[in-house]
Order: C-alpha cells, then sequence, then structure tokens
C-alpha cells in the first residue's frame, strides 16, 4: 500500500513530463519532418532568435548583478531600522506573475503609461515623448525589475555570513579599501555570485510573457518564437527542434547551478550574521545609503502601484466594465469570468499538487546514510525536473503528446500541476525531514504511544508546511502563463490570458481591464505570498 | 533501584558494550564518563527502550522492562540535542508529558508553572522556543524531563552545546535541583570537570566495560587503570616492576613499595603525582623545557636525565633549560 502510494508521483511524472518530452524529441527526429526542421539550422531567423536570446539574457544577467549588488552589501554589512521590511519587499516583484510585471512595464512605460502621460500633459506634446515599448531597453528594466531580489538574497545572504574580519585582516597588512575587496572579498564571494548570476541566467533565457508583451512583434526569445511557432504557424517541428535546443541549454545551465549551489554549502568559517553587521555611522555613509535604497525602492515598487493607481483612474469604471459581456469582445464572456476560470484551476491544481507533493516528500523522507539513499537522492533530483523545464516548453510536449485531450479542462490543471509540484516537495521535504527522530523520541520518552507521537508531532508539523506547499500551489496556478498559453480552451481563459487578450486591444478601456485584472492578480498573489510568509517555520531558502 | 544486568550490545558487527552490569540507588546521581564512541549513549537509549541489547536486562525498582515500550517506562530523559519541540510554546513543552499522564488542565497549570519556577524561567511559559538562548532551552528541555516527575532522570550529554563558564553554572545548578527534589539521575558525559561536580558516583566506560565505578574521591584518589589516570589528566606514567624484596624498579630508578594499593599482573605502571615531587639539591637530574602558569602555580614539563618526560608543579618560575633535581616522594602503583 505504502509503495503503491510511492509510485503515485512517479507514474505522474513520467505520464505527464518524460512522455511529453519524449514526444518533443521524437517530433523533432521524426524522418517526415527533416526538411522543416533543417530549415531551423540553415534560415539565419532562426539564429538570430537565439543570438537575441542569448544576448538580453547576457545583458540582462550582468545589469541586475551590477545594480543589485550594493544593495546585497548594505543589507549584509549594516544594520539600521526597517531593512528587513525593505528587503521583504524586494521578492515583492519576483513573486509576481510575470504577466503582471509585463502589465506593470506597460502602464508605467508605455505609450499610454504614466510617465508618458504626465509628460504629455507637462509640456502640452501630441505624441508620447518615451518611445521604448517593443524595444530591447524595456525588456532590460522589466528583467532587472523582477530579479533584483535573487542577487540580493544569495549574494547578500552569502556575504552576511563572511566573516569580516577576513578583510580587516587583509586592511591590517596594507590593503587598501579597494584592494582588499578586489583580493579577498571578491574571490570568496565569487561562487554565490555566479550562483546567481546563473540562476538569474537561466530566468531570463527562458523568459516568455515580458518579451511576448513588452517586445512587440519583432522581438522573440527561443521561448516566444516556439509559442509563435505552434500556436499561430502551427509549425510543429520546428517549435519541437527549438524546444530540443532551449531544454538542452536549460538542463546544462541547471546542472551547473546545483554544482555551484553543493560549493557554496561548504564551510567558510561562516559566522552568525548578528556579529557581522553593525550600523551606519558616518554621514557621507548615511546619505549614500539612503540615496541607493530611494532609488531601490522607487524603481522597484513604482511600476507596481502604477498598475494600482492606473486601475482606478476612471472611477472604478475598468473594474465595472469587466463584468460587462460586450458584444465586440474578443471574449465572448466577460473579463470577470477568467477569475472565476483561475480560482477553479487553482482550486483543483492545489489538491493535486498538494497530494502528489506530500507523497512526494515522504517517500524522499528516507535518512541519508539509509541503504535508499542513492536512489533517494536520484528521485529528487528527478521530481526538480519540471522547475529546469520552461513552461511553454511543458505546455508543446502537452499538445505534442496528449493532443486527444485537447478539449479537456484537466490539461490546465495538469500542467499546472506539474508546474507546482516541485515547489511543493520543496516546501515539505525539509520539514518532513526535520521532524529529527530525536523529536519523535522525546515524545516516547514523555509518555506518548506511537499513535499519540504522531498524533501530536507528525501531524501538526507536516500540515503547516502542507499549507505552505498548498498556498505555493495555488499562487503558481493563479500567475501561470507560459504553458496555459498553450493547453488552455479559449473559451475559459484565465487571468493572466484574459489580460494578455485585452492587453493586445486598442482603446483605453481595454487597457483599464488589463490593469485592473492585474490588480485583482496582484492583490491574490500577495496575499499568498503573505500566508506562506506567516506559515513558514524557520528560514526561506532559494 | 536500577539494575543493569550483563548488558552486551553490537554496533555494525564490533562490540559497543561488554557485560555491563551497574546498579543505581533511589535518589543518587550517577554519571557514565567516557570519550565519544564508548557506548555511553547506547547505554542510556538501551534503558530508556530506544534500543534493544543483544544480551542482558534491564530492571527498574524490581521489573524487568525488556517488553515495556519507552513510553510506558516512566523514565525521563534530556536529549543532546534537547528536541523541543519547534510547535509548541514553552508551556505546551512542558506540559507534554503532564498531558500524556491525563492530567487534568488546573493541575498541568500548576504543575508547569511550578516547574518552570524551579528551572528560574517563571514567566517564560507564552515564550517561542525557537527564539530562546541556548541556556534558556536547556532549562526549557530540562523543565519538560522533570515535569511529569519520572523516576529516574538521565541526560544525554545535555550541556555539550554551551562554552564552559556557564556549562559550570548550569551544572551546579543543575545537581542542586536534583538534589532538592530528591531526584534520581544518570547523566552521561564525555567531560570529567562536569561528571565529578554532578555526581554522586562515577562509571567510567572504556573500550566496552565499566573500568572504575566509585565517589569522584575514590576514583581520583584511586584511578583504576592507566587509562582513567590519563583521563584525568595524570600524565606522569611510567612502566614499572615490583621486586621480591618490597622495592619497586622503574626507568627513574628505584621506589619504596607504596604502603597501600598493589595491583598485581605482569604489567604494572608507576603514578607519580605532580604535586609529590620536589625540587632539591639533589635527585633525579632534569632540564626544564616548559613552564607555564597555570591555578595559582607554575607548572613544568621537564625531561630526565634517563630520558623520561614528566610534568611537575613548583611555587616558583623555573628557567628554560636550566637544569634542576627531583626528589620523588612517593608513586603509587596502578594496573595498565
Amino acid at each position: 500500500m505504502r509503495y503503491f502510494l510511492y509510485a503515485l508521483p512517479i507514474v505522474f511524472l513520467v505520464t505527464f513530463y518524460f512522455y511529453p518530452l519524449g514526444a518533443i524529441l521524437q517530433t523533432s527526429f521524426a524522418r517526415e519532418n527533416a526538411r522543416a526542421v533543417a530549415e531551423v539550422f540553415t534560415d539565419p531567423y532562426y539564429a538570430r532568435v537565439l543570438v537575441f536570446t542569448i544576448g538580453q539574457a547576457t545583458l540582462s544577467t550582468l545589469l541586475t548583478v551590477l545594480i543589485a549588488l550594493p544593495a546585497a552589501y548594505i543589507f549584509a554589512r549594516y544594520d539600521f531600522r526597517g531593512a528587513a521590511l525593505l528587503r521583504a519587499m524586494t521578492t515583492l516583484p519576483f513573486v509576481m506573475p510575470t504577466i503582471v510585471v509585463a502589465t506593470a512595464f506597460s502602464a508605467l512605460l508605455g505609450p499610454r503609461g504614466s510617465i508618458n502621460l504626465a509628460l504629455m500633459q507637462l509640456f502640452q506634446l501630441e505624441q508620447p515623448p518615451l518611445r521604448i515599448m517593443h524595444t530591447l531597453t524595456i525588456i532590460l528594466l522589466a528583467h532587472i525589475f523582477y530579479n533584483f531580489t535573487v542577487v540580493l538574497r544569495i549574494v547578500g545572504g552569502f556575504w552576511s555570513n563572511l566573516d569580516p574580519q577576513l578583510e580587516h585582516a587583509a586592511r591590517v597588512l596594507g590593503a587598501t579599501r579597494a584592494r582588499a575587496f578586489w583580493h579577498i572579498t571578491l574571490p570568496l564571494l565569487a561562487p554565490a555570485l555566479l550562483a546567481a548570476a546563473l540562476l538569474v541566467f537561466i530566468f531570463n533565457f527562458t523568459s516568455f510573457g515580458i518579451i511576448l508583451i513588452l517586445g512587440g512583434a519583432r522581438l522573440a526569445t527561443l521561448e516566444v518564437e516556439i509559442y509563435r511557432q505552434t500556436v499561430n504557424l502551427f509549425n510543429l517541428p520546428v517549435a519541437a527542434t527549438l524546444s530540443l535546443i532551449q531544454l538542452i541549454c536549460t538542463f546544462a545551465l541547471t546542472l551547473i547551478y546545483t554544482r555551484l549551489q553543493a560549493r557554496l554549502a561548504r564551510p567558510l568559517r561562516l559566522r552568525p550574521q548578528t556579529t557581522v553587521r553593525r550600523p551606519l555611522a558616518r554621514a557621507r555613509e548615511k546619505i549614500v545609503v539612503a540615496l541607493y535604497l530611494a532609488a531601490m525602492v522607487l524603481f522597484l515598487m513604482t511600476p507596481l502601484v502604477s498598475i494600482v493607481v492606473a486601475s482606478f483612474e476612471d472611477g472604478g469604471s475598468y473594474y465595472a466594465e469587466l463584468f460587462i459581456n460586450r458584444r465586440d469582445s474578443i471574449m465572448y464572456v466577460p473579463p470577470i469570468e477568467a477569475v472565476r476560470n483561475s480560482l477553479f484551476f487553482a482550486s483543483a491544481t492545489v489538491i493535486l499538487a498538494a497530494s502528489l507533493g506530500l507523497i512526494a516528500a515522504y517517500s524522499l523522507e528516507q535518512r541519508q546514510h539509509s541503504r535508499m539513499s542513492v536512489p533517494v537522492r536520484l528521485l529528487d533530483a528527478v521530481y526538480m525536473l519540471p522547475l529546469g523545464t520552461s513552461a511553454v516548453t511543458l505546455g508543446f510536449g502537452f499538445i505534442l503528446a496528449l493532443g486527444g485531450w485537447r478539449a479537456s479542462i484537466a490539461l490546465v490543471i495538469l500542467a499546472h500541476t506539474l508546474v507546482a509540484f516541485p515547489f511543493v516537495v520543496r516546501a515539505i521535504l525539509p520539514i518532513v525531514r526535520s521532524i529529527a527522530p530525536r523529536l519523535r523520541e522525546a515524545a516516547q520518552m514523555l509518555g506518548a504511544s506511537p499513535e499519540r507521537v504522531w498524533r501530536e508531532i507528525d501531524l501538526p508539523i507536516v500540515t503547516r508546511a502542507l499549507l505552505v506547499g498548498a498556498v505555493f500551489a495555488f499562487t503558481v496556478s493563479m500567475g501561470e502563463f507560459g504553458a496555459t498559453m498553450l493547453v488552455a480552451r479559449p473559451d475559459l481563459p484565465t487571468i493572466p490570458m484574459a489580460i494578455y487578450r485585452v492587453l493586445a486591444q486598442p482603446g483605453l478601456a481595454n487597457f483599464g481591464q488589463a490593469l485592473a485584472l492585474s490588480t485583482i492578480l496582484m492583490g491574490v498573489t500577495a496575499l499568498g505570498i503573505l500566508a506562506v510568509e506567516r506559515l513558514r517555520v524557520g528560514e526561506a531558502e532559494f | 533501584m536500577l539494575e543493569l544486568v550483563n548488558i552486551t550490545k553490537q554496533y555494525a558487527g564490533a562490540p559497543l558494550l561488554h557485560d555491563i552490569s551497574l546498579t543505581i540507588h533511589a535518589g543518587e546521581i550517577v554519571s557514565l564518563l567516557g570519550p565519544s564512541g564508548s557506548g555511553k549513549t547506547t547505554l542510556l537509549r538501551i534503558i530508556a527502550g530506544l534500543e534493544q541489547p543483544e544480551q542482558g536486562e534491564v530492571i527498574f525498582e524490581g521489573r524487568h522492562l525488556r517488553d515495556v515500550p519507552p513510553h510506558r517506562r516512566g523514565i525521563g530523559m534530556m536529549f543532546q540535542d534537547l528536541a523541543l519541540f519547534p510547535h509548541k510554546n514553552v508551556f505546551e513543552n512542558v506540559a507534554f508529558g503532564l498531558r500524556m499522564q491525563g492530567l487534568a488542565r488546573a493541575e498541568i497549570r500548576a504543575r508547569v508553572h511550578e516547574t518552570l519556577t524551579l528551572v528560574g524561567l517563571a514567566g517564560f511559559a507564552e515564550r517561542d522556543v525557537n527564539n530562546l538562548s541556548g541556556g534558556e532551552q536547556q532549562r526549557v528541555a530540562l523543565a519538560r524531563a522533570l515535569a511529569p516527575r519520572p523516576r529516574l532522570l538521565m541526560f544525554d550529554e545535555p550541556l555539550g552545546a554551551l562554552d564552559r563558564l556557564l556549562r559550570e553554572q548550569l551544572v551546579t545548578e543543575l545537581r542542586a535541583i536534583l538534589k532538592r527534589i530528591g531526584m534520581t539521575a544518570l547523566y552521561v558525559t564525555h567531560d570529567q570537570d562536569e561528571a565529578f561536580a554532578m555526581a554522586d558516583r562515577v562509571a567510567i566506560l572504556h573500550a566496552t566495560r565499566i573500568v572504575q565505578l566509585g565517589t569522584p574521591a575514590e576514583i581520583y584518589r584511586a584511578p583504576a587503570n592507566t587509562f582513567v589516570a590519563q583521563f584525568l589528566g595524570l600524565t606522569n606514567l611510567f612502566p614499572a616492576r615490583q621486586r621480591d624484596d618490597g622495592t619497586v624498579e622503574t626507568g627513574l630508578g628505584e621506589f619504596a613499595l607504596p604502603p597501600t594499593g598493589h595491583p598485581g599482573g605482569p604489567s604494572v605502571y608507576a603514578l607519580i603525582r605532580p604535586e609529590r615531587v620536589r625540587i632539591s639539591t639533589t635527585g633525579i637530574a632534569a632540564q626544564v623545557e616548559e613552564c607555564v602558569f597555570r591555578a595559582g602555580k607554575y607548572r613544568a614539563r621537564v625531561l630526565t636525565a634517563q630520558g623520561a618526560r614528566m610534568t611537575i608543579e613548583t611555587e616558583n618560575a623555573l628557567a628554560l633549560g636550566a637544569t634542576i633535581h627531583l626528589h620523588i616522594q612517593t608513586i603509587e602503583l596502578i594496573q595498565e
């Protein structure tokens, strides 16, 4: 019975992950598709897509690291009021669905965005003066905005445990501040820097929603190209080949990242953070830090705030519009139905992902030194695979392998479950493992029978973790964009799909609806993340 | 009260405990002292019922415990890593054992507060155990173990993670608390000072056996063998041979047979305590290799003319490299 249960997550992954990937492989290598596939390697268009994908990802990553590095230093080394709150605030952009980020940048910097509107009013202009929509610039801005916290958390987290005495020792030995940083701190920080950069690069490399919306028709990453080849051109062999190229790249990058992360765990005589931090002392220090932090808050908060503000511009009429089914609407249903659909899909995803995740976590629980440790570690890695696979690829694999189910709403739920599953496992597993055998023994020694131990120790601790996992699954499902765009039925759009559709329509009323829907999605996501932070026991980890 | 009879336990194919027998009387605190890996914790876990011995019996208040599960043994235990329940606050942690006994709410409340006061944590009831200092967490774990009033309380290196000063303070306090309520206790540690300060009697575990059992003073005055002596920091040990004429021959010369303690057997050692060595004008010549000030006296390491190294105590500092003469007042003989 127990092993039957343990097999369920494996069966799930084989059917809805490996089988679709196999279908992609098969389509790409099928003989009758040889000509179409060859096109990918001969047509310079695809080379340009690849170059753009890598180029924008590299540029975004470098800029993100450069801009977030001072923040990592400030939060690692200085003790000031509101530090915890500010640091938590930087995570907001990262946890928002990409569709919200994209909408936010349109709302701020687009032709109808608040900055352009303000400038037009101020200088009596006919045309919006700021024209960065559909350019590399706005994509870079959105990527930096989105990934800022990744660098801050990984590098800052490592930095805050680095013994400042090492740098002091270098100073005492005659090094200038700059040389001490260059020769001591930077090399020690290098693995953390590299890990953060790699993770950010992977995110940028597979960026979908941001490029699709902010990049316009001319700019495309591999991910966007796969989507267009599938949905617009129905050129499945090309899409399959592009997916394969992307898969190889992301797997290779993820592998390097996991290696690096293992190296990061190597003890470096790290010190507790509290002994490392010091208050801001000199006036110059205070001014520089305050200026940087002000700029940071402005950059990370303005886009999100501008959505909310702009959505209420018309006195709430955008929200009222969501309930109206206009004849000429492309949706044939009131947009508010998208909210209902999303809630339904998310609830189903929560049930499925939480059950599978709980079973998977318990099947991985085996102690490290047990006979089963090698298979368990392997299984652990397999369970994380969907995390390293882009959403569009997952959706595309579904179309190829499970095309017969096209009309079924199950595809959306399954796709969302696949994306959410690794998060759920990661939320539960450390907790299940942390119920040290000692805790159970301690309860026994205090007179608790085995049944009582399970009820008093296991159940309450795991329930909390399961709730965290469930909320994760819920937020992931609410915001999922890439896979949904490929597998959802047009008449049952989710919130992100509905936003995408109204954004593509002309007219201020449509844009307003996008803003209103984004505000709703943002609110739901923020509530979910708040719940996770509340429920979580112990420190958060990446 | 607690009787261990011929306990034998293997670990990974090698013997870990061999034929261990030990009796603990009611109200007594016994320390189990030994280096890490000597099986102390395993013995504790066998008494607790968390592990089963291959051979031997645990008899507790006249009852054989072989088939009694841990939660019915009425034995309390404080774990090395404390094992405080992270999802319960201080009050709930301490109340846990009382709830398992099915006590009434009001009584649980009263007992928890009484126990928290006893360990010096009055007013901590509603605190989150994850946000307490190391010392405070120790006290919560102690209160949790004490609250159900077990008839025997076992400690598995409970102070291991604390710094020396706090540890010394807590040992004194812990002993006072246990004595005040007349608790019978078994205290496992690898720290000799801790064991001696804590216990009425100390059992020293070495190479699968209890090599010596006695009061701290008995053990210090007459270590059973060279292992115990070295464990106590008595390092001036020299192979010795007993002669028929009542003298003892060592590498440092001949000595009169000490009045007490004549272990038989082929391999005996002469133990020379630092305080039994005087500097004089004649006697064994030795060169000073090192001299440090420690605990009110100078401790010097010297190399004798015979090529033996030993530690001596002096009132005054000795110059490095200086040649001195040593007069050894008495020696003791112990087994290898």
